[in-house]
């Protein structure tokens, strides 16, 4: 059986990347569609990094992402602009 | 066998034997925040998820303070399941009344075994009954908790509104831990705001068995702003502390006095839902010590607990902690069914408070595990500013709104 049907199901796991640490706590607020779903990771990231910065104002975001490193904000940007 | 090691490691829902199922079941236990997300993200990582919650309908804590002050509804606190038995979970509306964790089955109240490969406690809290001398389950009818909602929020919202102007309200609250630690002075802020426009005459006592809180400072900031000689806090140190009430009376004695109300409301010592204590996942403490990348049970392999049962090191007892911890409970029991390796999680927490209706503050926090807890980052995370413009209050106030609206829409919707 399995040579093919190991290869199908390994595509259909690396289609389903698991959320990198943190991203799973997003939708906690922001929810698991629109705007942070399938926003442009580019974007995504600047807003972030404006946040951590205070470059950009925000409530309770710029003490949220202090918590994480610039790459780290870059996986999160990366998984959630593939999602929609 | 090779071959059958080498699709293991590809992290595929195969069996562990040559008869078992294919496809892996886990049963969760509690319908709230933390239950219901699991059981959801579960179902959407190919689990097989089983949900087990007696009420038909769930009535959120979070914002309940605003049905006790009037500005909100309990209707908008109530959630069905609907939504999340269309996804793929199997609801069932039965108390689980115990669990065989060698045999791995959960009974339930008609007498039903379902088996489980791996099971999560999600079941809240649990009041101590007679853990405040005088308080048992009767005493709750004259002197509301109102810390589940549901009917005992409107029995305080009656009571409030009987009260006449000029009446005391007095409220005692617990030392740590227990769910929603900036509850008490929500509540007692929104009460305060209730009585400023109704009964002006009024007043509300705070007995508290703790010297510092939650958002103690953005409290205290409001209090002074907005009900002077309206609402006053009593620390430990300055006598505090309820050590017996007589729910007859309506009467709170401390170390160092009594004081007669004519609203009563006890925040009562709490532990972890008693299943998680039948289930042996509790220690001496009443609480659910817990594994944080995975949540599994320090005392009871197979065993998951999350949310306010938990033990979770620096992470409060909020909804977004008990949500955001079963979403990375559900990766991780998914990948422990697959034979993988969970990853180490990051957490996020964000709490939201009103003072008023249009004055809002948050805290936050960031959490990852270290030496086997949940730590917080240092560096991130804190309170919203002490110095914050008022038009920072309104704005997180609505923030407070959305976030609810988002939440419960994750969760139930």
């Amino acid at each position: 059986m399995t040579g093919r049907a190991g290869i199908g199901l390994m595509l259909i796991l690396a289609a389903a990347a698991p959320a990198p640490p943190g991203a799973s706590s997003c939708s906690g607020c922001h929810g698991a569609e629109a705007p942070i779903a399938g926003h442009d990771a580019k974007e995504m990231t600047e807003s972030l990094n404006g946040y951590r910065s205070g470059a950009r104002p925000s409530t309770v975001m710029g003490r949220i992402v202090k918590g994480f490193t610039e790459p780290e904000l870059i996986a999160i940007a990366d998984w959630w602009a593939a999602r929609k | 066998m090779i071959r059958r090691r080498h699709v293991l490691a590809a992290g595929v829902t195969l069996p562990f034997t040559a008869t078992a199922r294919v496809t892996p079941r886990v049963v969760v236990i509690g319908g709230g925040f933390g239950g219901a997300t699991a059981a959801r993200f579960l179902r959407r990582n190919g689990v097989s998820a089983t949900l087990l919650e007696p009420n038909a309908t769930f009535v959120a804590c979070p914002f309940s303070n605003a049905v006790i002050s009037g500005e909100r509804r309990l209707d908008a606190q109530k959630f069905g399941y609907a939504a999340i038995a269309a996804e793929g979970v199997k609801v069932v509306h039965a108390a689980a009344t115990s669990v065989d964790t060698n045999g791995k089955s959960v009974t339930v109240s008609d007498g039903t075994k379902i088996p489980y490969d791996r099971l999560i406690l999600s079941p809240g809290i649990d009041i101590i009954w007679g853990g405040l001398e005088g308080y048992d389950e009767a005493a709750a009818a004259r002197l509301p908790h109102a810390w589940q909602a549901g009917e005992q929020t409107l029995l305080l919202r009656r009571q409030l509104e009987a009260m006449p102007d000029g009446g005391l309200v007095v409220m005692s609250v617990p030392p740590n831990p227990y769910r929603c630690p900036p509850g008490p002075y929500e509540r007692a802020s929104l009460i305060a705001w209730y009585l400023k426009s109704h009964k002006p005459r009024s007043k509300i006592l705070v007995l508290d068995a703790k010297d510092v809180f939650s958002k103690q400072k953005l409290f205290q900031n409001a209090w002074k702003q907005l009900y002077p000689g309206l609402l006053e806090w009593v620390s430990l140190s300055d006598g505090g502390k309820v050590v017996r009430v007589d729910p007859a009376s309506l009467t709170f004695e401390t170390e160092f006095g009594s004081h007669k109300a004519d609203v009563g409301i006890v925040v009562p010592p709490q532990r972890a839902g008693a299943i998680a204590v039948l289930s042996g996942a509790a220690d001496r403490s009443g609480w659910c010590p817990i594994d944080p990348v995975t949540f599994e049970s320090r005392l009871v392999p197979g065993v998951h607990v999350l949310g306010d049962a938990a033990i979770a090191g620096a992470m409060p007892k909020s909804a977004f902690a008990a949500n955001a911890q079963a979403k990375v409970c559900a990766d991780a029991v998914s990948a422990l069914l697959r034979g993988d390796k969970p990853e180490e999680p990051r957490l996020i927490n964000t709490c939201y408070s009103v003072a008023a209706p249009e004055y809002g503050f948050s805290v936050a926090g960031v959490y990852r595990p270290v030496n086997g807890m949940l730590t917080e980052i240092e560096g991130a995370g804190g309170t919203s500013p002490l110095d914050a413009p008022e038009t920072q209050r309104v704005q997180e106030a609505r923030y407070g709104d959305r976030w609810f609206q988002t939440i419960t829409a994750e969760v139930f919707g």
